[in-house]
């Protein structure tokens, strides 16, 4: 119901229209970096321009690993995420529903969420060595306790009318998780997971630089050993692409499947 | 169909026997009939409400219904709430299919229903819209016909109408009188509205603060046929000086 800004009076010009201004920002970035790099105003090596970027992505594309890089962090934050969230959901519905359980853990999760995940990394290289396990586990213990908090608070947060209107209409208890609480959290965890994913792409990062045998992380650290700016601009290039689409896809779901939210 | 509340206390620690929120509330409802409890804020009425809904347990005394204490929420006694009332993620229709799918009625059924009280509330082309695609006005109707498509003995309206602009109120109040009349619904009204207790209820219970009480009851004997005009004729307007006279009353006892 609410007007947005795109629709019809908030911007007259084309020009105004909210992408155009936002990709407009981008090109204002991307021509000082055009500037800067082409008038050798910096160092080549430490400000290799937009033309070596490309042709280092256009080599490790040819290689082959560009791709291989890529698939190996994706599919870490991946597995480590999804992990997180099994755990996460079970265990935020049941606190944000249960009184005691809430009681019970939230200042332990509370007290978790603030050990930073990456202060994890030398426990789990101790306990898991440096395979994929430990990377995973690094993920899913830097998002579980926000994930679980945030829906503890989404589930907490429906109006008790929705739930007892359920009751009264002859639904059973369990009804109540599945026709109302589900429902209704549906947007608010798709949002925490939205926001925790970028939390994730940080710590696979941190854990690829600190040990692996591929992935972006590791790339970029390789090409700090070689002095390859040009390559290290590229990961960091196609970590912030990646996250910018995987944070569109979320959005793009939470539209599709809760469009009563928007 | 018969509700009969006896002796009903209810207070919410055992320590402070000034915590008494409801002090031995006796009414009765029977099949067909309109009963409304009017009450400013901190009489107890919605508890009443949650009480008869089985949403609470009294403290002492006895709710039956047909004979059967209430021991818990049950289809047999629908329920409106002021606000929240719809579930934002279905349609209208839905909404109204939601208490027969909880039932598990089969599906032709439901579809068949829906559409029924769709139509019963005079919204058959609004089935289709999301809840904040409606006015407040008929997001309550929707409510209502989500109420009724339950099937229950009973139904419970808690301040149905409070969230409403006054002249949207006004013209919901003629609508579910309209429904209590084709319907033969049997209805408990909670309000703090005299006009509205007094425009739709064939029995008003007047319930005073801290601890709530049935100060006085009344039974209404107003011609409905000019539903419209009832508003400014005079037998209504003397009963509604009576009552907020009753009203004030009590307010003046506390302050």
């Amino acid at each position: 119901m609410s007007p947005r800004p795109w629709s019809s009076q908030g911007w007259s010009h084309p020009l105004l229209h909210p992408w155009s201004l936002g990709l407009l920002g981008i090109l204002i970035v991307f021509g000082l970096w055009t500037a800067l790099a082409s008038l050798g105003v910096v160092d080549r090596l430490f400000l290799p321009g937009p033309a070596a970027v490309w042709a280092a992505g256009q080599e490790e594309l040819a290689q082959g690993q560009l791709v291989a890089d890529l698939v190996a962090s994706v599919r870490r934050v991946f597995a480590g995420f999804a992990l997180s969230a099994l755990v996460a959901i079970p265990l935020g519905i049941a606190m944000g529903a249960n009184a005691n359980i809430s009681r019970l853990l939230e200042p332990l999760l509370a007290l978790l969420r603030y050990m930073p995940a990456p202060a994890f990394i030398p426990l789990l290289i101790i306990y898991f060595g440096v395979d994929e396990l430990p990377k995973v586990l690094l993920i899913f213990i830097g998002t579980l306790f926000f994930n679980t908090l945030m829906i503890m608070d989404a589930v907490k947060f429906v109006p008790h009318e929705l739930l007892e209107t359920a009751l009264t209409l002859g639904g059973r208890r369990r009804d109540l998780l599945t026709r109302v609480i589900a429902p209704y959290i549906m947007p608010q965890v798709l949002d925490a997971f939205r926001v925790n994913m970028a939390a994730a792409w940080n710590l696979v990062i941190v854990a690829e630089l600190v040990a692996a045998e591929d992935g972006l992380g590791k790339r970029i650290s390789l090409a700090q050993r070689f002095l390859r700016t040009d390559q290290i601009f590229l990961g960091l290039i196609v970590i912030g692409l990646i996250g910018l689409a995987i944070d569109l896809a979320f959005r793009l779901l939470m539209r599709r499947r809760c469009a009563w939210a928007q | 169909m018969e509700l009969i509340l006896k002796d009903v206390c209810k207070h919410y620690s055992q320590s402070k026997p000034s915590d008494l929120v409801l002090d031995r509330i006796n009414f009765s409802i029977r099949t067909g009939q309109f009963v409304a409890l009017l009450g400013s804020s901190g009489s107890g009425k919605s508890t009443v409400m949650r009480l008869v809904a089985g949403l609470e347990f009294p403290s002492s005394g006895q709710i039956t219904l047909d004979g059967q204490p209430v021991r818990g929420p049950g289809s047999d006694r629908g329920m409106v709430f002021q606000k929240y009332s719809l579930y934002p993620w279905l349609t209208a229709a839905q909404n109204v299919a939601f208490g027969m799918e909880l039932q598990r009625l089969p599906r032709s059924e439901v579809r068949e229903r829906t559409n029924y009280f769709l139509e019963v509330v005079g919204l058959r082309d609004a089935g289709a819209k999301l809840p904040r695609e409606l006015s407040g006005g008929m997001q309550q109707r929707i409510a209502i016909a989500r109420a009724l498509a339950a099937q229950p003995k009973l139904l419970l309206l808690d301040e149905p109408f409070g969230a409403l602009d006054l002249q949207i109120r006004e013209s919901m109040q003629e609508f579910l009188y309209q429904l209590w009349q084709t319907t033969g619904l049997s209805v408990l009204l909670i309000t703090h509205d005299i006009d509205e207790a007094l425009l739709l209820a064939q029995q008003i219970h007047v319930l005073a603060p801290r601890p709530g009480r049935i100060i006085h009851s009344l039974k209404v004997d107003l011609d409905h046929s000019d539903i419209m005009g009832l508003r400014i004729s005079s037998p209504f307007l003397e009963q509604r000086q009576a009552l907020a006279q009753c009203l004030r009353q009590m307010d003046g006892a506390i302050t």
